[in-house]
C-alpha cells in the first residue's frame, strides 16, 4: 500500500476516521474475548486457583459458570425451547424489538420532558430553585421499587403494558437531558443576551433564536446517555409487568435456568447490550447530521448536582 | 433637551455585590450631540462599559437620568435606537454570515426578501461581499468584527454603542476598520459612542474625547478634537493630530493608575 506522502508526511499511517471507530471497537471485542477464554483456560488448567498459589479464582471457570464463547454463539442458533423450531437468536431479536418499542417511546417522552423542564427552569428561577432538589432526588429512588407501581397504575388507567414500561423508561431518560439542556440553554455569553435585549427581543425570541440553538450541542451527549438508560429502564420496567415477551422477560426466565443452560442468559445479555449500543449509534448518527463537527461536544460535561 | 442624541444627567451607578458595593460611576453629566463621534477613554475598570450599558438600557442607573432623543433609555431601546458592537464579535456560530446580519431584522419583523437584500447591502458596506454563505468561524477576527458592525447597522439605529470594537485586532486591520467606521458614519449620520483604550484611536476618530478618572468613574475632562473632517490617512501625520494625542495623554496622566 502506498502512503500518500504529501499530507501524511512525518505521521504514521492513519485510517479514515469512520474505519478507525470500527477497527478500535473490533479490537476491544477481540481483546475481551481473548481475556475471557484465557481466564477460563487458566482456571481449567490450575484447577481453579491463581497459578503458583492456593488462592481461589473469583469466578469459577467450568462450562456452567463460564461457557465457551463459541458455545454461547452456537446456542444462539439452536432452538430456544426444547422441541421448538424457533432459534434463540430469533426469539431474542423479537424480544429486543418489543423492548425497543418501549425504550424508544420512553426515550422520546423522557427527553422531551427533560428539555421542557430545562426551558421552564431558565424562564422561572423560582421553579428551578423549588423543583431542582426533587429532580435530583427522583434519580435516587430505586427504579425497581417504582416500576411495579407504574405498571399497576397504568393497568388501572387502561394503558397497554408496553406504554407503562415506556413511562418507567422515560423516568431514567429525563434527568441527563434536563441537566445538560439547562447548561446548554445557559451557554450563550452575556454579550449575546445583551445583544438580543438591545433588539428588544421577546423572551420567546431569545429562546428560539439564541438559547435553543446554543443548547443543541449540549443536548446530544445527554441523549446518548438517555438512549442507554432507556433500554435499561425498559428492561427493568418489564420485570414486574408479567409480560410474556421482551428482553426483561427473557433475562428473567434464562436466569432461572442458568445452571442448566447458562449460554442462553449470556446470549440475552449480549442482545440487551447490543440494543443499547445500536440505540446510541442512532443518536450519534442524528448528531452527525444535525450538528456541524466543530460544534460537537465530545464529552458530557460533569453533572452539576 | 431633544437637541441631544444622548444626555446623561448626574448619573451614578453602584453595584451591590456579595463582596460589598462597588461605586462604578459617580455624577456623570454629559450631552452627546446628534451625529457626533464621541470616545470614552480611561483606566481599566473606570466604568466605560458600564456607562455604555446605562445608555443602552442594559443597566439602570442607581441615581440620575439618561435621556435618548428626549425619551427614556428604555423607550429608546424598545424603539430600536441602539446598535451595539462589543470587543468580541458575538456572532451566532450556527448562523451563516448573512443570517447573522439578518438577525435583528428577523426580530423586527422585516420580510425575508427585504432582509436578504439589506444584509447584502450591509455586507457590501463593510467590504464583505461574497462571504454571505460562510460561517463565522471561516472568517478572520477582523472580518468577524466587520460582520458584527454590519449587523449593528442593519436596522439603521440612530445610535451606535461600540465597546472596544477593535481591541482584539492587529494594528493594520485596526486602522482600516477605523477608516471604514468613519466612512459609514458619514454615509449614515449615526451618532457613535465609542469606548477605547487607545489614545491615537480616540484622537483620530472622535469629535470629542471624554477622559474618565479611575473608580468611582467620573468625567475628568472633555477634549474637543480640532481636526478637519473627513479624517484621512494623512491625518495621522498631521501635527494637529499629534497635538490632540498629547492633549488626551496629558489628561490621562493625571491618574497614576494609567501608567
Ligand atoms: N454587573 C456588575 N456587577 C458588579 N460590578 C460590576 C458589574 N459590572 C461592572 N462592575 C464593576 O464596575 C467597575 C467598572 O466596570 P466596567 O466594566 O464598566 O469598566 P471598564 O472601564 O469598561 O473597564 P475595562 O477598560 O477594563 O473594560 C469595575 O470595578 C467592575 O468590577
Ligand atoms: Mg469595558
Amino acid at each position: 500500500m502506498v502512503q500518500p506522502a504529501a499530507d501524511n508526511a512525518g505521521r504514521p499511517f492513519q485510517l479514515p476516521r469512520r474505519y478507525r471507530t470500527i477497527v478500535s471497537f473490533s479490537l476491544i471485542v477481540i481483546a475481551l474475548a481473548v481475556l475471557w477464554e484465557s481466564y477460563k483456560w487458566m482456571g481449567q488448567t490450575t484447577g481453579g486457583v491463581w497459578p503458583g498459589t492456593s488462592l481461589g479464582l473469583p469466578v469459577r471457570t467450568n462450562n456452567r459458570a463460564m461457557p465457551h464463547l463459541w458455545d454461547i454463539v452456537a446456542a444462539l442458533f439452536r432452538p430456544a425451547r426444547r422441541g421448538g423450531d424457533e432459534i434463540l437468536l430469533v426469539t431474542l431479536l423479537e424480544a429486543a424489538m418489543f423492548t425497543f418499542r418501549s425504550a424508544f417511546a420512553g426515550f422520546l417522552v423522557g427527553s422531551t420532558f427533560g428539555f421542557g423542564l430545562a426551558i421552564w427552569f431558565i424562564r422561572s428561577p423560582l421553579a428551578e430553585r423549588g423543583l431542582m432538589p426533587y429532580v435530583v432526588a427522583s434519580q435516587t429512588v430505586p427504579l425497581i421499587a417504582i416500576a411495579p407501581m407504574v405498571v399497576i397504575w397504568g393497568g388501572q388507567a387502561g394503558l397497554p403494558t408496553w406504554l407503562a414500561v415506556a413511562v418507567i423508561s422515560s423516568y431514567l431518560c429525563f434527568f441527563p437531558v434536563a441537566i445538560n439542556s439547562l447548561r446548554g440553554l445557559r451557554s450563550p455569553p452575556a454579550t449575546a443576551t445583551e445583544l438580543m435585549r438591545s433588539y428588544a427581543a421577546t423572551p420567546h425570541e431569545v429562546l428560539t433564536k439564541l438559547q435553543i440553538p446554543a443548547a443543541l450541542p449540549f443536548l446530544f451527549p445527554a441523549l446518548k446517555i438517555a438512549a442507554t438508560a432507556s433500554v435499561i429502564g425498559a428492561i427493568i420496567g418489564e420485570l414486574p409487568a408479567g409480560l410474556s415477551v421482551g428482553l426483561g422477560r427473557a433475562l428473567l426466565s434464562f436466569a432461572s435456568s442458568f445452571s442448566s443452560a447458562p449460554e442462553k442468559l449470556f446470549g440475552a445479555v449480549l442482545l440487551s447490550s447490543l440494543l443499547g449500543v445500536l440505540f446510541v449509534g442512532l443518536v450519534a448518527l442524528a448528531e452527525r447530521r444535525l450538528i456541524p463537527e466543530n460544534r460537537r461536544i465530545a464529552e458530557i460535561p460533569e453533572f452539576a448536582t | 433637551m431633544t437637541d441631544f442624541a444622548v444626555s446623561l444627567a448626574a448619573v451614578s451607578m453602584i453595584f451591590e455585590t456579595a463582596g460589598g458595593s462597588v461605586h462604578a460611576l459617580d455624577d456623570i453629566t454629559i450631552d452627546v450631540r446628534d451625529g457626533e463621534f464621541i470616545s470614552l477613554i480611561g483606566p481599566s475598570g473606570c466604568g466605560k462599559s458600564t456607562m455604555l450599558r446605562l445608555v443602552g438600557d442594559l443597566l439602570v442607573p442607581t441615581e440620575g437620568n439618561v435621556a435618548v432623543r428626549g425619551k427614556t433609555a428604555r423607550q429608546a431601546r424598545l424603539d430600536r435606537e441602539y446598535g451595539m458592537v462589543f470587543q468580541s464579535s458575538t456572532l451566532l456560530e450556527w448562523r451563516k454570515v448573512a443570517a447573522n446580519v439578518e438577525l435583528p431584522l428577523e426580530i423586527m419583523g422585516v420580510p425575508p426578501e427585504q432582509r436578504a437584500s439589506r444584509a447584502r447591502e450591509m455586507l457590501a458596506l463593510v467590504d464583505l461581499t461574497g462571504f454571505e454563505d460562510n460561517y463565522p468561524w471561516q472568517l478572520s477576527g477582523g472580518m468577524q468584527q466587520r460582520v458584527s458592525i454590519a449587523r449593528a447597522l442593519a436596522f439603521e439605529p440612530s445610535i451606535l454603542l461600540m465597546d472596544e470594537p477593535f481591541g482584539a485586532l492587529d494594528e493594520m486591520t485596526r486602522e482600516r476598520m477605523q477608516m471604514e467606521v468613519l466612512q459609514i458614519q458619514k454615509q449614515t449620520g449615526t451618532t457613535i459612542i465609542f469606548v477605547t483604550h487607545s489614545i491615537p484611536e480616540a484622537a483620530f476618530l472622535s469629535d470629542r474625547v471624554a477622559v474618565m478618572s479611575p473608580r468611582p468613574g467620573r468625567i475628568a475632562e472633555v477634549i474637543e478634537i480640532d481636526l478637519p473632517k473627513p479624517r484621512v490617512f494623512e491625518t495621522r501625520e498631521d501635527p494637529a493630530f499629534f497635538a490632540a494625542v498629547t492633549k488626551v495623554r496629558e489628561s490621562l496622566r493625571g491618574f497614576e493608575a494609567f501608567e
